[in-house]
């Protein structure tokens, strides 16, 4: 009894075999997967269970409270339902939480895919000429050096607009020279479309894989994957190198259903690496009681201070969105801003309200799009921008991170509202002044009055200016 | 209590009427239950299509060259984005439960029916498409509304439906074969009621074999 409770309330893996036999399977290795994913005749997969290449697991853990389902690991009771089964004749359960990737039910087996297969070594795959600045440097060393002891920990904590995808590369360098397997995910899928060309560049002979909701590969069956978070569910003890990018954005902050698949895809003897340029409360609380290494990297890459937001009363600011109207003050900030040669990007805190700013400031003859989580042509909007075709762009906090615009003032328009909470905002602030040609740009925070955020927003920032003077 | 289709929690309203009731199983947030959107006055009487006055063009095409086969479509919801979203998860994903949503209302839409007491026939499945999704959308109506079905047809298997353009469906070749006969009228089960051919394909098949009426239910029109 005692033992099925802890059994509950931990996260536990070893229902995975820990025996991985060597095969010749790439699209299977360290993978775990519904019958109906896997591409293969009943025979060879009969035939591959028999070489324990392929090990049937029970999909859902049963308890007398409630079940878990081995996928995603949810375990919330509303989740789960029950459904008379046509094909064993019996009702089953199945989970509704992943049902988005195919329905897991409990009389159907998970298939895990041995993680033996063997990826080539590469020589010298890095290509990447570029130089490192001192602090990133620091950073490196650190990685490389966790890369080789295998099993353990570390959060990279740099400031947006550091060069953290640069820092990788040594530690990835080290990985793919002892064929070991990496991982890097994130949960936007809009950072992995930006990776992908970047890294193929920097890593021309390594095959890299981009996997995601709608992507073009869908085999997984790469030394080096970039994936949306979303994906690891089909991976089990995968991955020997785990870096997770972004670790506190939506939705995997949240989800626990993702941090359970990404503890699952990574080896038992892994190292995971954690990037970020806002930790949560929870992650902080890990590195003040020293439970979680870090290492810091305070300042960006062309050594210029971190631009601290200004924040601005305007008490009649709600009045004026009711009507879908912007106050005199603020058009009066941007009829000015826009005669410099920099963009505008426009923070608002609702769909409806960046489409109706949007349509007001074309109004008053401004080269403005707006852009949202559901906007199809979002992709293109923002290539658009970065070319400099139009001049302002209003957004949601969809915009909030992984993008990069080379020269932008940043005006966030009611600054207290919740969906503003410190790390939005810190990672808005960071939009501003991402080149050594314009290091420097306004951030403004409209507000009809300070909220907590906003100061912890603007203090951290301090913080981490300070740091970078410092060192 | 959580709300099937969005996850959200239900607050019941507690007002003195209520307070001394045993609380209400619900199984839908009222801002779900908003945009079920029922089919009202006006629709076709012959299938209910919705706002629609009088004898649709459909009907008048179907009333020449299937002269008499189907007496009436009764639908209960339009088939609009919010029910295609939901079809989609409950048919296409396979979350069974999904359709518990719909259950009151298609139970009183079939109270008012007056199909009570005649005989049931859900539509089948394919084999091959009953593997696939792992339980029979018609079935599944049919256990919401507390009947019990029979089903005298074999299916071929085929392309799914809404996989096809209106021509190619109302050209397609018929993929039921009938292999009991009735005499007792009957009504037919469905989920959505498209162009109406397959609900056609069936009914032409038991006319042939005297069955004295065919009428048609489904949820989605």
């Amino acid at each position: 009894m005692f033992k099925t409770v802890k059994k509950y309330l931990q996260k536990d893996f070893s229902w995975i075999p820990s025996e991985n036999p060597t095969h010749s399977y790439p699209s299977l290795t360290g993978k775990l997967l519904l019958r109906h994913e896997i591409p293969l005749e009943d025979e060879i997969v009969d035939h591959l269970i028999a070489q324990t290449i392929l090990t049937k697991v029970t999909s859902i853990e049963s308890y007398p409270w409630a079940y878990r389902c081995r996928r995603c690991g949810n375990t919330k009771s509303y989740m789960f339902a029950k459904m008379p089964h046509a094909t064993c004749g019996q009702t089953c359960v199945y989970c509704r939480f992943c049902i988005q990737m195919g329905r897991v039910v409990a009389c159907e087996p998970l298939y895990y895919g041995s993680s033996g297969f063997e990826w080539p070594l590469h020589e010298h795959p890095c290509q990447w000429k570029g130089e490192l600045t001192v602090h990133q440097q620091k950073a490196a060393d650190e990685l490389v050096a966790l890369v080789r002891t295998g099993k353990g920990e570390k959060l990279v904590w740099a400031v947006c607009g550091a060069g953290k995808t640069e820092i990788l590369f040594r530690s990835i360098t080290e990985a793919l020279k002892n064929g070991k397997r990496i991982c890097l995910a994130t949960p936007r899928t809009d950072v992995v479309r930006e990776l992908l060309p970047r890294l193929q560049k920097s890593f021309p002979k390594v095959n890299i894989q981009a996997l995601y909701g709608d992507s073009p590969d869908k085999a997984g069956d790469a030394p080096f994957i970039i994936a949306t978070t979303h994906q690891l569910l089909r991976f089990a003890h995968a991955f020997d190198v785990m870096v997770i990018d972004e670790v506190d954005a939506f939705p995997f902050h949240n989800d626990a259903s993702l941090h359970y698949a990404s503890e699952r895809a990574a080896k038992p003897q892994a190292s995971m690496i954690y990037l970020t340029a806002t930790p949560r409360k929870k992650q902080k609380r890990r590195i003040r009681s020293k439970d979680l290494p870090v290492v810091f990297i305070p300042q960006r890459f062309h050594g210029h201070p971190l631009p601290v937001p200004q924040l601005k009363l305007t008490p009649a600011l709600h009045r004026y969105l009711q009507k879908a109207e912007l106050h005199p003050k603020i058009l009066q900030q941007i009829a000015h801003q826009q005669q410099t040669p920099r963009q505008l990007l426009l923070f608002l805190p609702s769909v409806k309200m960046a489409e109706q700013i949007a349509e007001y400031l074309k109004e008053r003859n401004y080269e403005v799009r707006s852009v949202h989580a559901e906007d199809r042509g979002r992709a293109g909007k923002i290539q658009a921008f970065r070319k400099k075709e139009y001049r302002v762009l209003v957004t949601t906090t969809i915009l909030e991170r992984g993008v990069t615009f080379p020269s932008v003032d940043v005006y966030v328009i009611d600054a207290g509202h919740v969906v503003f909470d410190e790390a939005a905002l810190v990672q808005i602030a960071g939009r501003a002044g991402r080149s050594p040609d314009d290091p420097k740009g306004d951030v403004i925070f409209y507000h009809v009055g300070k909220t907590d955020e906003m100061l912890d927003a603007v203090d951290s920032i301090h913080y981490m200016n300070r740091l970078g003077r410092k060192l | 209590m959580r709300c099937l289709s969005c996850h959200t929690e239900i607050i019941p309203e507690v007002t003195w009427s209520t307070f001394w009731k045993p609380p209400t199983k619900d199984v839908a947030c009222l801002l779900c239950m908003e945009k079920l959107n029922e089919i009202s006055e006006p629709f076709c009487p012959q299938c209910h299509r919705p706002d629609h006055k009088g004898v649709c063009k459909d009907c008048q095409l179907w009333e020449k060259t299937h002269t008499d086969v189907l007496e009436r479509n009764v639908s209960v919801f339009p088939y609009n984005e919010f029910h295609k979203d939901i079809v989609a998860r409950w048919k296409y994903r396979g979350d069974y439960v999904l359709v518990d949503i719909y259950k009151e209302t298609i139970q009183r839409k079939w109270s008012a029916s007056g199909f009570k007491g005649m005989q049931v026939i859900h539509v089948p499945l394919s084999e091959e498409r009953i593997q696939e999704r792992g339980f029979n959308q018609a079935e599944a109506i049919i256990g919401l509304l507390g009947e019990r079905s029979i089903s005298p047809f074999e299916r071929t298997h085929s392309e799914k439906q809404s996989k096809r353009g209106k021509r190619d469906r109302m050209y397609s070749k018929n993929p039921f074969q009938l292999i009991e006969a009735t005499s007792k009228p009957v009504v037919l089960v469905d989920d959505i009621y498209t162009t109406g051919r397959t609900i056609r394909h069936m009914a032409a098949l038991l006319k042939e074999t005297g069955c004295p009426s065919v009428s048609s239910f489904t949820i989605f029109r």
